[in-house]
């Protein structure tokens, strides 16, 4: 099951990280988790929200240019060795990885990381025939 | 340290005459030469018979030099669309020189010059280098570029002519010019002034200090700068430093020449015949006030030019100069009424810019370009508005996108930029037209 995250593109200078943090604080939008990449010149700010259409509306209502991707969540072991054993399962699946981050909040003894896989179709059919728990939006949402 | 030390006394030239001819004999001089170049660009070159037939006039019309205003003005895109060869008023086998502007993709603008016409530009420089202070003795090391660029080869013909010594160095490689300005005792160079700061930051670095080399002079051209640039060459050189004004569509450098005044270039009248108009209304304006600076070319047989618009702003300053010489001068050029700036010795137009973007996006982003001075070198910024087009969430495909611009725009302008991608509505929206161009440089 495939997530949809918001992406921005943000100049990398003081203050520019504020602007979108607060568009969405005023359209009333919890972020739920977030990334944020940089480079020496500009950032790119990774957001996954629940009402996400809501959210790109009041974003681009303020001249911000935002992208939907869509991401696969999968379920971690949260102890050592637990993101390790993933990777070698995404990797036995000849699947590369573009980037990734975690979600803030655990799921009981589970942690949720967030990846960008070129053809994310094809990764969650894949992973789910390796055995690897692809978590969706209904289940991480509806769990609050 | 302030102002130049080294003795550069003023050289009197038997070419140099021509400077000081009185008033009258000077403009019947040059009324002849107009009546025959109007004459052998009608009979010779299809656009001029087109452009003064569409205007009702003919040579026979010339009678005063205010006739002048009566020919059909020339434009850079006359002689682009030209390309190679259809404003040459000669065969080709009477041309024994051509150059091109500079600009590496897209057609160049050709210009051409017969033998007479070779000669006569060396005439020019003469006259250029005898009014600094140049003559038979000096040695005189060439940095301008060799090639098409008309700077290199007409500094050298020039001063051979005068019959000073002559090194043909050309551009490039900063440790070896310094070395050869020391070990050949030179005493004059010729390069743009931006690259000779950038030769005494390099020299300093080498423990060479100018001030105790036998350099006395420094003809700098081909970008515009100011007094303040000027004061600081000759603290930091002890040389003094003159400014030389051309354009190749006209012959080159030598149009025009500071003297020891250095109050304003004298233009070589008797070959180039100035005019200023209103940029808008392409009204003849009198001398004192600003406007474009036009230019004919009387005496150049291979590709003759009525009134060429240069876009360069200036004035003719009316009162006659303490030097004595008579051919009038204009103010030196701080500004072009178009929006072409020099960058490193190359023009660049905004609007190259945006055929670049637009080759790589499909559409026309907001774009900005700001030009700035680091150390000695200039840069060149393009900041471009990130559109949804070419946002991506990956970091590796947005850098991609950077490098498409930024290898497009040095495609078609011929120099290294820089691309920065800056988020939408940052780029200042304008009712007319936008200010494209940033110019930080404080030259």
């Amino acid at each position: 099951m495939k997530l949809t995250q918001l992406s921005l593109f943000l100049e990398n200078k003081p203050s520019h990280l504020k602007v979108p943090c607060r568009i969405l604080a005023d359209a009333g939008v919890n972020i739920i988790t977030l990334s944020l990449a940089d480079t020496k010149q500009f950032g790119i700010l990774r957001l996954i929200v629940r009402d996400w259409e809501r959210a790109k509306e009041a974003l681009e209502a303020k001249d911000c240019v935002v992208k939907c991707t869509d991401v696969v969540a999968v379920e971690v072991p949260d102890k050592p060795g637990g993101l390790a054993a993933l990777l070698e399962a995404i990797e036995g699946c000849g699947l590369n990885i573009e980037y990734m981050y975690a979600f803030t909040e655990r799921r009981g003894d589970r942690a949720v990381m967030v990846f960008r896989f070129e053809d994310p179709d094809a990764a969650v059919e894949a992973l789910g025939k390796a055995g690897v728990n692809v978590v969706g939006g209904v289940d991480l949402f509806d769990a609050e | 340290m302030s102002g130049p030390r080294k003795d550069c006394g003023e050289a009197f030239h038997p070419a140099s005459a021509t400077d000081y001819l009185p008033k009258d004999k000077l403009d019947t001089l040059k009324l002849s030469r107009l009546q025959q170049i109007t004459r052998h660009a009608y009979e010779n070159v299809p656009h001029y018979q087109k452009a003064l037939g569409e205007k009702g006039v003919t040579p026979d019309d010339i009678k005063t030099l205010e006739d002048t205003a009566k020919l059909p003005f020339t434009v850079k895109s006359d002689l682009r669309d030209a390309y190679p060869y259809d404003m040459f008023a000669v065969p080709m086998h009477e041309v024994v020189r051509v150059h091109a502007s500079s600009g590496t993709t897209g057609k160049p603008t050709v210009v051409a010059y017969t033998q007479e016409d070779v000669d006569v530009w060396s005439s020019v420089m003469v006259r250029t280098f005898a009014s600094y202070g140049l003559h038979q003795g000096d040695i005189i090391q060439n940095a301008y570029g060799y090639g098409l660029f008309t700077g290199g080869l007409g500094a050298h013909y020039g001063g051979e002519t005068l019959g000073a010594t002559v090194i043909p160095i050309s551009g490039g490689n900063t440790d070896r010019q310094i070395m050869i300005m020391k070990d050949f005792g030179v005493t004059a160079i010729c390069c743009t002034p931006s690259y000779f700061l950038f030769i005494i930051e390099r020299a300093a670095e080498l423990g060479v200090d100018i001030h105790d080399l036998p350099l006395k002079a420094g003809v700098f051209g081909a970008e515009p700068w100011t007094d303040e640039m000027r004061v600081r060459i000759e603290a930091q050189s002890g040389i003094k430093a003159f400014d030389i004004y051309g354009l190749s569509e006209i012959i080159g450098p030598g149009v025009g020449a500071e003297c020891h005044a250095q109050a304003g270039l004298h233009l070589f009248e008797d070959h180039f015949l100035p005019e200023i108009i209103d940029p808008e209304t392409g009204e003849v304006l009198p001398d004192g006030e600003e406007g474009e600076l036009v230019l004919t070319t009387l005496s150049k047989w291979a590709m003759p030019l009525l009134r060429y618009r240069t876009r360069d702003i200036t004035c003719l300053i009316p009162e006659p100069c303490a030097c004595g010489r008579t051919i009038r001068r204009i103010r030196r050029i701080s500004r072009r009424s178009d929006d072409m700036f020099i960058i490193r010795g190359v023009n660049v137009y905004p609007s190259q810019v945006e055929t670049a973007l637009l080759a790589v996006e499909g559409t026309l982003p907001h774009y900005q370009i700001r030009l700035r001075r680091d150390g000695n070198l200039d840069n060149m910024i393009v900041e471009v508005e990130v559109t949804p087009e070419v946002f991506s969430d990956k970091v590796r495909a947005l850098e991609d996108v950077r490098k498409k611009l930024s290898s497009s725009i040095e495609h078609v302008c011929g120099i290294h930029v820089t691309v920065t991608l800056v988020e939408p509505n940052t780029i200042e929206r304008s009712q007319g037209k936008a200010k494209r161009v940033i110019d930080e440089r404080n030259i």
